[in-house]
């Protein structure tokens, strides 16, 4: 019985050195690609004075659901400025755009694609078991093997991880649309892509936002686990505050991640319920 | 099972068409036209539809008709390829559904056939006009165009001026309008109509049968129509098929399934029709007995009247047209004034009826009048006669016998063929 031992980890070790031999241009240039895309984004959101942005995104969270969260956008991210978290905030920002990008440009197809086959998603459906099951951190070990230290293998790990609820959510969406519906499409003769355009897409649509959301917030929950691999940002600083047993500065960090979720939330919210009135 | 005459072309033609559930549906055929039953096939897979055969005439209502799990529903998705079949043809306009490519299946849904569905499928995301202007916008007609033929079948149907709003604004009622515009504007001239009253409420369904029927007969649409209900077969029907199990087990004019059910179940079935929507004057009327002709004189009808002992007889003219009735009191006093002909003058008004109409219209008439209805043809030619029994007994599904009629009332003027040579004879 002792003897007894599968060798499961050198397999997967050895299918990662396999990865990397073979694939080293592509992941070079998803590095790159990742790399470019943050630094643009950070760059970009730290140009201007931080009033600036917090009037932009006031306009944003207006524009979505009203003064009273305009106001709250306000106050909280005054708060961030305050406790000298807006840098960190901007970069853990653009880390979670980059990501949710990637994650909704794999997700929605794959959701669709899921949706319209039924072997597909019987295929695709313990892959994304697999994926929101398997520890977060786990994904950070191979993509630091890949990608070396920095924000990418965060962002890489990030996307995996957050990319499940979009496909899930997607699939429901376009399988819950209204039969009759569709088959009143068929009836009139509409082509497939353009019943998916016309008719499925449109009526899936609050159910996939409800999709792209969830990424998002799954998104900025992976953000401390990124951090212990250098995708510094406010998970940096959660991590360094526990390294130090630091609490003070913790809850500094910890609170900008929550002003941070809320912004989010509702905005992508307020524009799922915009897209439910029509 | 089609009594199809060949010199009209049938606008679309069904031929023992299978559709069975599950991955085995071809075996299952091949059991099932070894006439093995649905049950014993089960294991292979569910057969909705069993060897369908029907033709469908251009411009005539086609109902098909069956409870829930009968295959109705199955079997209209079937004849625009929504659902493939697992054997036989379906043809429109000499193109077999099932043997077309995808593409040329949707010229042909875009052309030939369209539907309207049971919960109205309309499009929650788009106005009135552009759902309606749908299938148009598929078939790649210009906005101004299209914009202009919805407008139309919105007027047609009776929602002229409601095309900005949106679907969850309207009533039932005015979805399904909607759902019956946008198969208008099509333009195909066939019309597939799944359950599409049976959402609505009783008084709303009411008026919408009705204003198909007005449609149809201003359009001339061909319609295939599937409903539960056997009042609205048979008030929609030119001819109705009854299906049970899969199978079509009856196809005929809505007054042949009434009278003469192929079977037990269509006769439990049609038990609880409202027969007096159904049948029609026509349907129940019988050979008039007591006629004279106004030529013939009052001695004539004296002699009639005492042989059949009744009261009152029909007057009619050369051409046998209707002219009213005499009494035999007025007979009486003609023959004592000394009277040779049947003075029109002398006439009481005889309450003609015309063939088509329903039997629920003739109960007012029937208790005004003292004698049978009369049923008159087009040009006013009397063809038959309807006393109140007669009326009774086709309510109560109970055959009407003539036996034991002739002594119901004085003016009770009935009679079978067998009866027909007498009154001949009496009017010479």
């Amino acid at each position: 019985m002792t003897d007894f031992r599968i060798p499961l980890a050198d397999w997967v070790d050895a299918f990662l050195a396999w990865l990397e031999t073979t694939f080293a241009g592509l992941f070079d240039a998803i590095r790159t690609g990742f790399l470019g895309a943050y630094d643009g984004l950070e760059g970009l959101l730290q140009l201007p004075p931080f009033w600036v942005v917090i009037l932009v995104f006031m306009a944003i969270a207006f524009w979505a659901k009203g003064w009273k969260m305009a106001l709250f956008v306000a106050l909280g991210f005054t708060l961030v400025y305050g406790v000298d978290q807006w840098d960190n905030t901007m970069s853990t920002l653009s880390l979670v755009l980059v990501a949710t990008f990637v994650a909704v440009a794999i997700s929605i197809p794959l959701g669709i694609w899921a949706a319209k086959s039924d072997r597909v998603s019987t295929i695709v459906r313990p892959i994304m078991d697999f994926f929101q099951t398997m520890p977060a951190m786990v994904y950070l070990i191979p993509a630091l093997a890949i990608f070396r230290v920095g924000v990418v293998p965060g962002i890489v790990a990030t996307i995996i991880f957050a990319m499940v609820p979009g496909v899930r959510l997607t699939e429901l969406g376009i399988r819950g649309v209204d039969k009759e519906v569709v088959e009143a499409g068929h009836a009139f003769g509409a082509a497939p892509g353009r019943i998916l355009r016309q008719i499925q897409l449109p009526l899936a649509m609050p159910t996939i936002i409800a999709g792209i959301n969830q990424i998002i917030m799954l998104a900025l929950s992976m953000v401390v686990i990124a951090g212990m691999v250098g995708a510094g940002g406010l998970g940096g600083d959660v991590v360094a505050s526990l390294n130090r047993i630091d609490p003070g500065f913790g809850f500094e960090a910890g609170i900008s991640v929550v002003v941070l979720a809320i912004f989010l939330d509702r905005v992508t919210q307020g524009f799922a319920a915009s897209t439910k009135r029509k | 099972m089609s009594t199809q005459s060949a010199e009209t072309k049938p606008a679309l033609s069904v031929r023992n068409a299978y559709k069975v559930f599950g991955r085995r549906g071809k075996e299952a055929v091949k059991l099932l036209e070894n006439g093995k039953t649905r049950d014993e096939i089960e294991s292979l897979g569910t057969a909705a539809v069993i060897d369908a055969t029907f033709d469908v005439k251009p411009g005539e209502i086609f109902v098909v008709m069956g409870l829930s799990g009968s295959g109705k529903s199955t079997l209209i998705r079937m004849l625009n390829g929504l659902l493939p079949m697992t054997a036989g043809h379906v043809e429109i306009h000499g193109a077999d559904i099932a043997k077309t490519s995808k593409k040329k299946l949707r010229q042909t849904r875009q052309n030939n056939v369209s539907m309207v569905f049971q919960h109205f499928a309309l499009l929650p995301h788009r106005t009135v006009r552009d759902n309606a202007a749908y299938a148009l916008e598929v078939q790649g007609v210009s906005p101004r165009e299209r914009t202009k033929r919805a407008e139309a079948s919105l007027d047609m149907v009776g929602l002229g001026g409601l095309g900005d709003k949106f679907p969850d604004e309207l009533s039932g009622g005015m979805k399904q309008r909607v759902g019956l515009a946008r198969a208008l504007t099509a333009d195909t001239d066939i019309l597939l109509m799944d359950e599409a009253f049976s959402a609505l409420d009783p008084l709303i369904r009411r008026e919408m049968q009705e204003q198909l029927v007005a449609l149809q007969a201003d359009l001339g649409k061909t319609i295939v129509f599937i409903t539960h209900d056997l009042n609205e077969a048979m008030f929609l029907g030119d001819r109705v098929a009854v299906m049970r199990d899969g199978r079509i087990v009856q196809i005929g004019t809505p007054d042949d399934i009434l009278t003469h059910p192929a079977d037990d179940y269509v006769e439990k079935f049609v038990q609880d029709v409202d027969r007096t929507r159904v049948l029609t004057a026509g349907g129940v009327m019988e050979k008039p007995r007591a006629v004279v002709n106004l030529s013939g004189g009052p001695k004539n009808a004296q002699r009639l009247l005492k042989e059949l002992q009744l009261s009152a007889a029909f007057v009619v003219d050369r051409q046998q047209k209707l002219q009213g009735v005499i009494t035999d009191r007025e007979v009486t006093k003609l023959i004592e004034a000394g009277s040779e002909t049947l003075d029109p003058a002398v006439l009481g008004f005889a309450y003609p009826v015309g063939e088509e109409v329903p039997l629920a219209d003739l109960f007012g008439r029937s208790v005004e009048s003292p004698v049978p209805l009369a049923v008159v043809d087009d040009d006013g030619r009397l063809v038959g006669a309807i006393p109140r029994v007669t009326l009774l007994a086709a309510l109560g599904n109970v055959p009407s016998s003539t036996t034991g009629i002739d002594v119901v009332g004085g003016d009770a003027a009935t009679g079978d063929g067998t009866d027909n040579s007498t009154g001949e004879e009496n009017t010479r």
